[in-house]
Parts: C-alpha cells; structure tokens; sequence
C-alpha cells in the first residue's frame, strides 16, 4: 500500500513538472490573427489606456469586425479575473491596459494620459501615473 | 353676582403662575447654557482627536497598492494564457 502510494505521488509529482514546463516554455508567442498584426504595425490599430484596441484612423469595416470580436473577447477575460479578484471589470481592465501599453512594440501607437495617441518609440510608453510599475 | 368677584381673583392667580414660567425660563438657560459649554468640550475633543484621520488614509493607499500589484500578476497571466487576443 506504501508503494503505491508513492508511485502514484511520484506520477503527480512528475505531471506537474511537465505542466510548469510547458507553461515556461511557451513564450507569449502572438499568435495574431494575419490583419490584427497588420492593423497594429501600420498603426490603424492602437493600445487604449482602458485595456481595449481603439482605431487610430477609419478602419475597414472587416478590420472593425475584427476589433470588436478582440475586445469583446479581452472584456470575457477581464470580466473572469475582475470577479476572482474582487474588484470592477474596469479596475482589472485599466490594469492590464497599464500592461499592454507597456509592452506595445516600437511603430504600434498607443493612448498617451492626455488621451492623444501616440507612437511607441525605442523608450518607455508614456503609462497613467495610477499604472503599477510592470515587471 | 356676588360670583363675579371669584371672577377677579382668577385673574390675580395669573401673575401667580407667571412667576412659575419664569423660573422655568431661568432653569432652561441654565441648561442651555451647560448645554453649549458640554458641546464645546466635546468639540474640542473632536479636534483633539483630528491627527489620527490621516494615519487612516495611509492605510488605505496601502491596501490599494496592494491590490494593484495582485492585478498585475493576474494580468500578466492573462496575455500569457490569451495571447490571441491581445
């Protein structure tokens, strides 16, 4: 009985280790739709400071299509984590916005504090002072 | 008609009673009086007590801090696991 009890703590054990790897081994690799990637390097598409995708211009009306699926489907997942985290979809929302506009590329545009839109350079976005510091 | 004499003398118990009203008056000031006096203690106890408002507040940026960071890493976790849509 011992044994097995083992052999089968050693299984667990070892499953998890695969699953952690798997989670550390697959990079945040973005797998974009062809014209959501598209819309962000020609700069239609940018980073909102409420964590949505705004246009930047007039967009297409496949690419709004496009968009607004994006958002919607960012507005499941903020709604998901706001309530296991006890807070408002928008508290959770502004936050990964914070995140996002971090981390856009050099080229993508981005909603600066004042509200204009803004082209990310090779330095730091221009963040809300209220964004936590990204790690 | 002897009784409208009677009538005279209900009127002399007036001043009588006004006397009373008076006194009361008097003893309404009076409470009135430590009234006030009770609540201007008690008002500067509530200054006395004002410092301690803003070590409260401290707090609250605190937890809100705090929060924000739990944000942070769930956010994270979030374009990890969704890469597609951000």
């Amino acid at each position: 009985m011992p044994a097995t009890g083992k052999t089968f703590r050693n299984i667990a054990a070892a499953l998890l280790a695969a699953g952690a790897l798997a989670t550390v081994a697959s990079p945040a690799f973005a797998q974009r739709d062809p014209a959501y990637a598209a819309g962000r390097a020609n700069g239609t598409i940018g980073e909102k400071m409420d964590g949505y995708l705004g246009f930047v211009g007039n967009p297409s009306s496949d690419l709004k299509k496009l968009v607004n699926d994006l958002n919607i489907r960012r507005k499941a997942s903020y709604a998901d984590r706001a309530r296991a985290q006890g807070v408002t979809i928008e508290e959770f929302a502004f936050t990964q916005g914070c995140l996002l506009i971090a981390r856009t590329a050099p080229g993508e545009k981005y909603q600066a504090p004042d509200g204009s839109w803004q082209t990310r350079g090779s330095g730091p976005a221009r963040v809300d002072p209220r964004c936590p510091a990204a790690g | 008609m002897a009784r409208l004499t009677p009538a005279a003398a209900g009127a002399n118990t007036a001043p009588m009673d006004f006397p009373r009203g008076r006194a009361l008056d008097w003893q309404r000031l009076i409470a009135c009086g430590t009234m006030v006096a009770g609540f201007s203690a008690l008002a500067a106890c509530v200054n006395v007590n004002a410092p301690a408002e803003p070590i409260v507040i401290e707090l609250n940026v605190n937890i809100k801090q705090e929060v924000l960071y739990r944000l942070v890493d769930s956010a994270e976790e979030n374009i990890e696991e969704n890469p597609e849509i951000f």
